[in-house]
């Protein structure tokens, strides 16, 4: 009985056993519904649940439990030789195993038959049916791959009985509770808030998987380079991840990395701050309500705009107007039209990065300088004061935690932005200070080391976690201090 | 002084030489500087944006026209099936000399000498190499044309579709450019008499990966994209939305809802390449789902929107008045009641606003499915989110690298074809919060 | 001169108040919130060196009629003043007058304490920078010390100058902020219901500090507490509804007005 076959018999158990609570609580109340505690829906609720839930939380645990119980299983039941060959062997010819077992259940028994005697070519049989070995069979392979199949039919087939089985003992349980004081909306509440509780875990099962999956493929990758290569080399220089080449060939350093991803996102912010604060300002303080309503939502768009439309305008349009305006520039002055800036450099990638930031830093100061009490404005107005010595002197400096804190955020943006970078700042990994010329960040190796075939046992693809990790870390430190700073901020002016 | 003999009302007077000076010039120098940077500092903000936008249609609106070259295709069976064999092996139909069958037909409605070779290939070569593909669809779905001649609609090559719609510039010498003069003849010649056309470009959403640009679309993405979505949706809005009630309306104030709240908002500042790691890691190498799968994809971008949608559901139910809720419970109705009955519904226009919004921003995220593998040549629409399959904006970052101008202009096209869609959401989501909105 | 001797203002107190000359001179003025109309054609003078108190149950426009004569209502949205307010002989709404330098000459005190989030001897000194009053550091101090002086707030803080204002108690922190505006040096200032959000200890402080500031200011008082009009005031003027009822000496006001509504709301029939 396949999965979604049983899912839909649960489905109708649940249904009927809705119905029946339904009806029951009907005929126990006598017609007087008011006597009944909860209302026949939640009775009816009740059972249900009762039906379903136990029977699906066992499907569920089934369906994870028993392939690991059968992969081990069958493991264990390969010929010695195989398994003193080491755990990627075993785990190559389990794989086989598998293939073969599926393509068995495309074969009919008498071809199977025929394989099993060897009049047969088994991979060619299997091929012929759609599915490719990796090598020639092994006769120990048919066996496995029937022990296999077989394991996996009763499985499957127990697995369906007992289900069904919880499914309706669940419902006859929960339907002999019904009765008139029977308290079943508080029960049903019960579960719904258990459910609530299950869907707001799962934001912290999102960070614990961040952590744990980066941790452990990163801890991987240290125990291939050591921890002190990679945090304080020079040279990024991988090599080719050939294909079982394996080793530590090539040099893991951060450095130049984090020096290219803090020089785009500090050019970034250069643009981004005065532009995006001084609009905040505006805003804020002198602009008319129409002006307002046109002019923040237009630059909102800037913020909605997708960062790969922000790489390739900087690809086609921002690149390639420095690089000429700067052969221009240098053949004006020196007659020797060659241009000096780069296509792919700090510069294009911070100024477009720039662009994209500036909605973020306007939205975050105006919000934070609109919750500036208008008495302090009031309060320095009434003293004669202009409309911009109250903003330089009063409103900025009363508003500045709350600023550093939205630019701290910023700032985090900017360290883990990866598509404009990746289309506009080159991949060369150079530690150097012309904003000029191309650099490379933390982001835009981790696409490259991860796009491409992947190997989860070669360092060049779980250097991509250790970065990942590296660029986790940076921006959770900024964002948790910049959150603080924001939240004490809003305190002391509630 | 004052004097106090009259007794009429007097005005105090104040001679204009004791008037303070103030620096008032000077402070409202200072007082127009600082508004003149504010002011440019907005202009240039809006200015990139025109800029940005208008590099993206200028390059882009091209994109949704295509040059086409209607011929009288002969499918003649000399060419096709020359042994007659198609009933007995149908493999005939696959691999059969099609591309033969655009240059007869082209030679033909050009009055060329088929055993001028060079001259003829630059004349086939106007057409996409496509073709072949077409026509053997066409033969394959019914072979009963062979032996008929039907007028039948080619794509034109991208460069004569570039010189057609103006831009390649004709007067720079001809070994300079990718179109000869001949064909630039042809190309006129055939456009007068209505063969050749400029019409609707359909392709750019149907058509999947292609390595020619004039066959290349976005329709396979377009697809990935709306199963990702779909699933998107059906995830994270009734787990943001369940969460979102938990931790507002029935968590205790205590340091574990707390530190849930700040990682939530952390969570919604984690750079989105960090959710790609998180899913190759524990979707596709712990869990073994199928790389470039739709299914693997959604999951990710779900993880990445659901603190948005907290966010904004939180802040929604955050402005449904205390009243409300006094005034259920004080009609006896449980707590679960008095917030799926009262609260949720007026909380949802704020919540609904918050999703699409999360939704847009998920439809342009690249970063995370470059990861898990999306970055797919696939031509074959994917029949289930399990299968291979591609998405927008992977689709864009795949085009923008490649080299060929025709790639700048489906890249631009693309661009433009995504943000479309994101003003649909975006405004759907302004519409939603007007109409919805309420002042309490 | 504006500032009138000691002797002198007593003289003026013997005479009768209306022979003193009148500083602003409000003539039909009228205030639109929008569409809403806030005060009706008030005409409303305000006399020399003396408290005048603004009275009148909430709503009825008195703090309306306040931010018109140092022009505070420019700052909100949509609202617009007709009618004439001079302050010496300078409409003040005149279109050459400039309200930066207006408000240096007509200062005010808000209803709830808002010192600026900096210490106490910058909150002081913001006024005399800003309008470049004070060309030393030494100058600077002095006026901090005297305005802290005025407003009987020096030897409370004058060994913690540097700490911030907004760490003062509520009074001290509306005293603070009658410091910062005698800063200035205005010749008028004016306050809106500054002890409302006071306890009664520091509100009689406040009251005293009113009280001595007349021999040097002319202060506008808006109050909801008739007897505070009482305790400081020398003329009251009652507002009703956006109306000015009746402007009278506050003697005469509170022992016999004229208008029966004055009357009512002094008896507390309504308010």
């Amino acid at each position: 009985m396949s999965t979604s076959l049983l899912l839909l018999i649960i489905a109708l158990i649940g249904f009927i056993a809705f119905l029946a609570g339904r009806a029951r609580s009907f005929t126990r109340s006598a017609g007087k519904l008011a006597s009944l505690h909860s209302l026949p829906g939640y009775h009816g609720s009740y059972v249900a649940i009762w039906a379903m839930l136990p029977a699906l939380l066992l499907l569920a645990v089934w369906l994870i439990v028993a392939p690991i119980y059968i992969d081990y299983t069958v493991r264990s039941s390969l010929p010695e030789p195989v398994q003193n060959q080491g755990a990627a062997t075993v785990q190559l010819a389990l794989g086989q195993v598998k293939s073969v077992a599926a393509g068995f259940g495309r074969l009919n028994a008498d071809e199977i038959a025929a394989i099993e005697n060897g009049s047969t070519n088994m991979r060619e049989a299997l091929a012929a049916k759609g599915v490719a070995l990796a090598g020639e069979g092994e006769p120990y392979m048919i066996q496995s791959a029937q022990q296999f199949n077989a394991m996996r039919q009763y499985s499957r087939w127990l697995m369906s009985a007992i289900v069904l089985l919880v499914s309706v003992a669940g419902g006859l349980f929960a339907i002999r509770n019904i009765d008139v004081r029977f308290r079943a909306r508080n029960r049903v509440e019960r579960v719904m808030l258990g459910s609530l509780i299950v869907a707001s875990s799962i934001a912290i099962l999102t960070t614990v998987g961040i952590v744990a999956s980066m941790l452990s493929e990163a801890g991987r990758f240290f125990t291939m380079v050591p921890p002190f290569e990679f945090f304080f080399g020079t040279v990024w220089d991988p090599r080719f991840a050939g294909a079982g080449s394996g080793g530590a060939s090539g040099q893991f350093g951060l450095l130049p990395l984090l020096a290219g991803t803090l020089y785009i996102a500090f050019v970034a912010m250069l643009f981004a701050v005065p532009i995006g604060l001084f609009a905040a300002i505006y805003m804020a303080e002198y602009a008319s309500p129409r002006l307002r309503s046109t002019a923040k939502p237009l630059l909102e768009v800037l913020a909605g705009i997708p960062t790969i439309v922000y790489g390739f305008f900087a690809l086609v349009t921002v690149g390639p107007f420095l690089r000429d305006i700067s052969a221009q520039l240098n053949g004006l002055v020196t007659g020797n039209y060659q241009n000096f800036i780069q296509a792919q450099s700090v510069i294009t990638a911070g100024i477009v990065m720039g662009i994209m930031l500036i909605p973020f830093v306007s939205s975050l100061s105006d919000d934070i300088i609109t919750q500036v009490p208008r008495a302090l404005r009031d309060g320095s107005l009434g003293l004669g004061a202009t409309r911009s010595e109250t903003v330089k002197k009063v409103i900025l400096p009363a508003a500045l935690p709350g600023i550093v804190g939205a630019l701290l955020l910023t700032a985090s943006r900017a360290v883990g932005e990866t598509m404009i970078v990746v289309l506009a700042a080159g991949v060369a990994a150079r530690m150097q200070l012309n904003p000029l010329e191309p650099m490379t960040t933390v982001t835009v190796k981790i696409v490259n080391q991860l796009t491409g075939d992947l190997e989860f046992t070669s360092p060049q693809t779980l250097v991509a976690f250790a970065l990942g990790i590296t660029l986790f870390v940076i921006t959770l430190g900024l964002n948790i201090y910049a959150l603080y700073i924001v939240r004490k901020y809003r305190e002391q002016y509630e | 002084m004052t004097e106090f003999a009259s007794p009429t009302v007097r005005v105090s007077t104040r001679p204009a030489a004791s008037r303070r000076d103030i620096g008032i010039k000077r402070r409202y120098a200072a007082e127009r500087r600082f508004r003149a940077f504010g002011i440019s500092a907005i202009s240039i903000g809006l200015f990139f944006l025109a800029v940005l936008l208008w590099s993206v249609v200028s390059k882009g609106y091209t994109a949704f026209q295509q040059t086409t070259i209607t011929l009288p295709i002969e499918f003649s069976e000399k060419v096709i099936d020359p042994k007659n064999e198609r009933a007995t092996d149908p493999k005939q139909l696959y691999t059969a000399n099609y591309p033969l069958l655009v240059r007869e037909a082209l030679v033909k409605q050009l009055g060329l000498d088929p055993s001028k070779r060079p001259l003829v290939k630059q004349a086939t070569d106007m057409v996409s190499a496509s073709a072949r593909t077409q026509l053997r669809d066409i033969v394959v779905a019914d072979p009963s044309v062979i032996g008929r001649t039907i007028p039948v609609t080619l794509l034109a090559e991208a460069n004569i579709d570039s010189a057609f719609k103006g831009q390649i510039d004709l007067s720079v010498d001809e070994t300079k450019r990718k179109v000869k003069d001949e064909q630039v003849a042809w190309m006129n010649q055939l456009a007068e008499v209505g063969v050749l056309k400029k019409s609707f470009n359909t392709g750019i959403f149907t058509f999947g990966a292609s390595s020619r640009p004039e066959a290349a679309g976005v329709g396979v993405a377009l697809l990935g994209s709306l199963y990702m979505m779909l699933i998107v949706l059906v995830l994270s809005l009734p787990i943001g939305v369940a969460a979102s009630i938990y931790l507002e309306e029935f968590a205790p104030k205590n340091r574990l809802t707390d530190l849930i709240e700040v990682n939530i908002n952390n969570l919604a500042a984690v750079p989105s390449i960090v959710y790609g790691l998180l899913g190759l890691a524990v979707f596709v190498n712990f869990a073994g789902m199928p790389r470039s799968a739709a299914l693997v994809g959604a999951f990710v971008l779900t993880l990445m929107t659901l603190p948005t949608i907290i966010i904004a559901t939180r802040a929604a139910l955050k402005a449904v008045p205390p009243s409300i809720r006094s005034a259920a419970l004080g009609l006896g109705a449980s707590k679960m009641q008095t917030i799926f009955h009262h609260v949720l519904p007026l909380a949802m226009p704020g919540i609904l606003t918050g999703t699409i919004i999360g939704l847009a921003h998920a439809l342009g995220e690249t970063a995370p499915l470059l990861l898990i593998g999306m970055v797919a040549f696939v031509v074959d629409f994917p029949g289930s989110p399990l299968e291979p399959s591609t998405a927008l904006p992977v689709q864009i970052y795949m085009w923008a690298n490649e080299a060929e101008r025709a790639f700048v202009e489906r890249t631009s096209g693309a661009i433009i074809i995504l943000l479309i869609f994101l003003i649909f959401m975006n405004l759907g989501a302004i519409l939603l919060r007007r109409r919805f909105e309420r002042r309490w | 001169m504006n500032i009138m001797s000691e002797a002198a203002v007593e003289k003026a107190l013997d005479q009768k108040m209306n022979t003193v000359p009148y500083k602003m001179i409000g003539n039909d003025v009228s205030v639109y919130y929008g569409e809403k109309r806030a005060l009706f054609d008030v005409n409303l003078n305000i006399r020399e060196n003396t408290v005048t108190a603004l009275i009148g149950p909430s709503g009825c426009g008195k703090s309306t009629f306040l931010r018109t004569l140092n022009r505070m209502n420019d700052t909100i949205e949509n609202c617009r003043v007709t009618g004439k307010i001079t302050l010496d002989e300078d409409d003040i709404y005149d279109p050459s007058i400039d309200v930066v330098e207006l408000r240096a000459r007509v200062g005010m005190v808000f209803q709830k304490p808002n010192p600026f989030p900096k210490s106490i001897y910058d909150n002081v000194s913001y006024g005399p920078r800003i309008h470049g009053l004070a060309r030393t550091k030494a100058e600077l101090d002095e006026v901090v010390e005297t305005s802290l002086q005025k407003a009987g707030l020096w030897n409370e803080v004058k060994d913690r100058l540097q700490e911030p204002g907004t760490g003062l108690s509520g009074g001290q922190q509306q005293r603070l902020c009658i410091a910062r505006a005698v800063a200035v040096s205005p010749e008028v200032i004016l306050m809106d219901e500054p002890c409302s959000a006071l306890d009664p200890i520091a509100t009689a402080k406040v009251e005293e500090l009113i009280h001595e500031l007349r021999a040097n200011f002319t202060i506008v008082i808006v109050t909801h507490s008739m007897q505070q009009a009482a305790r400081v005031s020398q003329r009251t003027a009652m507002f009703h509804l956006g109306n000015l009822v009746e402007e009278n000496d506050t003697d005469k006001m509170f022992t016999n007005p004229d208008d029966q509504r004055t009357q009512d709301y002094i008896m507390g029939r309504f308010g």
